[in-house]
């Protein structure tokens, strides 16, 4: 398409980025939402005064909504320049650089916004390791408590001559911490654990869009049955997605969130669950739609429906978790790669192949899970590229008469907050039970 | 010289340990654990060693030993520091508020005792 074209786009970015609403920009410029809605599809041509009255309300030239990347990438390199006294002495050569060498004009200017996306990443991690109170509060607990153990265990190894009362005082003493250990080991774990933290401690757009659907309980009406809703009207303005790679990618989960409910209707889909039981493979068969599709479309169903809640778990060929729906009882962690057991990441070796199993989560009880995974290829039509492969586990409360299964697996939430012992897939220590 | 120790710590097992190896190694042991009090039991004490804890219930015990060096002039008791936090800043911390020595926890017993016999030129 023509940079000409694309003028309805721009106006959508811009207006995205400036978290105003389709219906607000078209009414401040006198037009009709869904006649904008048009021009932001590049289905109307626009010009005169309407393109200088929506450029002015979403407060650029109109040469950026004309011109596009040229113009977008002048005001990008004027933006990275602010602050070095060089620089600016050359703004006025800028266009002519831009022009003369586009190649390092745009890498100069990816450069620039990478730098500000880091060091906004990098002050919310110091944030949240210098200033998170309750982090703070328990590692104190736990280190004043080791070091009344140690210094107990000290003197009742290495004191001969100690008087029985005293003996039976430091036992006492090391019982007590013992235990306030324990307990401080377990809170802090459960800490660290916690998925819903609190927004300013999000650093990643994967959190971000992570808690925009924890607040929603994952499910969003608007997208459901015959609802218009567009897609970005949910996005723009929500608080909880923040950055601009936030609100990108929760674009693509809502498009394909629409997609799904589409082919999975909410009543038609609860009402086979209810005659039928809760079973992917029936549920695939009976609306003719792929596995993947329909562990996505469950994990959307309001809370309640099913009979039972639903969890779910996505990653990328390398194994990072890209999507986390966590249930009661089956912990998912909150930062960093999980257990290698899950049956997430057996499907990775074998494309295509569902996988059915019973699990337990290692020191979590009884409660046993039953848990259906499968991996697909993003791109299995093509023979010039690298296989790149999804897999999702979708794990809920195992059944209740279902002796399909006869024996339980059972797996971790990830190694470092694991306690299951002589693991072969263990890849770092616990802290449960090696790390103090 | 006097061998009385002041321990301002609020944790009871730890001061149990601490008291019993300075006790054994014959030092005289008062202890007290509230950090807004802390100031009128070390005018009390007289101590020739002060081992202060940092996170106190009240007050901190670098706003203990603030105004512990503001009142004492050039006559300063020496002052051992025992903190969970370990990190350079808070040593730091510690040395420009006047404290003669800073511990990190969890410390071995072996290293108090030989602090305050440093500190106390025994």
């Amino acid at each position: 398409m023509p940079k000409s074209e694309l003028v309805g786009s721009r106006i959508r970015e811009r207006r995205t980025v400036l978290k105003m609403r389709q219906a607000e920009l078209a009414r401040s410029v006198g037009i009709s939402p869904s006649y904008l809605n048009l021009i932001e599809h590049n289905r109307r041509n626009i010009g005169g005064k309407l393109l200088v009255d929506i450029a002015r309300q979403l407060d650029v030239e109109t040469t950026i909504l004309t011109e596009g990347a040229g113009a977008t990438l002048v005001a990008s390199l004027r933006d990275a320049a602010a602050g070095h006294a060089e620089a600016e002495n050359e703004l006025s050569r800028i266009e002519e650089f831009v022009g003369r060498f586009p190649g390092w004009a745009q890498l100069l200017s990816e450069s620039h916004r990478r730098i500000d996306e880091l060091e906004r990443t990098v002050a919310l991690l110091t944030e949240r390791m210098a200033h998170d109170p309750f982090l703070a509060e328990s590692l104190h607990e736990v280190l004043s408590t080791v070091t009344a153990i140690r210094s107990t265990a000290a003197i009742l190894n290495e004191t001969q001559d100690i008087d029985r009362e005293w003996r039976e005082r430091f036992h006492r003493n090391m019982f007590e911490e013992s235990q306030r250990l324990a307990e401080g080991a377990q809170t802090l774990v459960a800490y660290l654990e916690n998925t819903s933290e609190e927004s300013e401690l999000r650093s990643s757009p994967q959190e971000e869009v992570g808690a925009f659907l924890l607040a929603r309980d994952y499910h969003v009406p608007e997208l459901e049955g015959d609802n218009t809703t567009e897609v970005m009207d949910i996005i723009i303005g929500d608080p909880d997605l923040k950055s601009t790679p936030a609100r990108e990618l929760a674009e693509l989960y809502l498009r394909q969130y629409r997609k799904d409910a589409l082919a999975l209707p909410l009543a038609e889909l609860t009402f086979l669950v209810e005659k039928q039981g809760l079973n992917p493979t029936t549920i695939a068969a009976h609306f003719g739609v792929d596995l993947p599709a329909v562990m996505r479309r469950l994990a959307t169903i309001p809370r309640g429906t099913l009979g039972c809640p639903v969890g779910l778990v996505e990653c990328d060929g390398s194994g990072t978790l890209t999507y986390r729906k966590e249930i009661e009882g089956f912990a998912l962690p909150r930062f960093g790669a999980a257990c290698p057991l899950w049956p997430l990441y057996e499907t990775l070796s074998r494309p295509m192949t569902p996988i059915h199993r019973r699990v337990g989560m290692s020191g979590r009880g009884d409660e046993v899970f039953d848990v259906y995974a499968i991996s697909h290829s993003l791109n299995s039509d093509r023979f010039d590229q690298p296989q790149v492969l999804r897999a999702l586990m979708l794990f809920l409360p195992a059944q209740a008469g279902d002796t399909q299964l006869a024996t339980t697996m059972t797996v971790g939430t990830s190694c470092r907050i694991c306690d299951k012992r002589d693991c072969l897939a263990r890849r770092e220590p616990s802290i449960l039970s090696d790390g103090f | 010289m006097s061998k009385d120790v002041l321990l301002i710590e609020d944790e009871p097992n730890i001061i149990e340990a601490i008291r019993f190896i300075l006790s054994r190694d014959g030092w005289t042991v008062h202890t007290h654990s509230d950090g807004v009090t802390a100031i009128d039991k070390i005018r009390e004490k007289k101590p020739a060693l002060i081992i202060l804890d940092v996170m106190l219930p009240g007050r901190s015990g670098f706003d203990i030993l603030r105004d512990l060096r503001e009142a004492e002039g050039d006559g300063a008791t020496p002052v051992l520091m025992l903190t969970a936090k370990g990190q350079m800043k808070d040593r730091t911390r510690a040395e420009e508020l006047g404290a003669n020595k800073f511990m990190s926890k969890p410390f071995s017993n072996t290293d108090v005792l030989a602090a305050v016999r440093e500190l106390a030129g025994a």
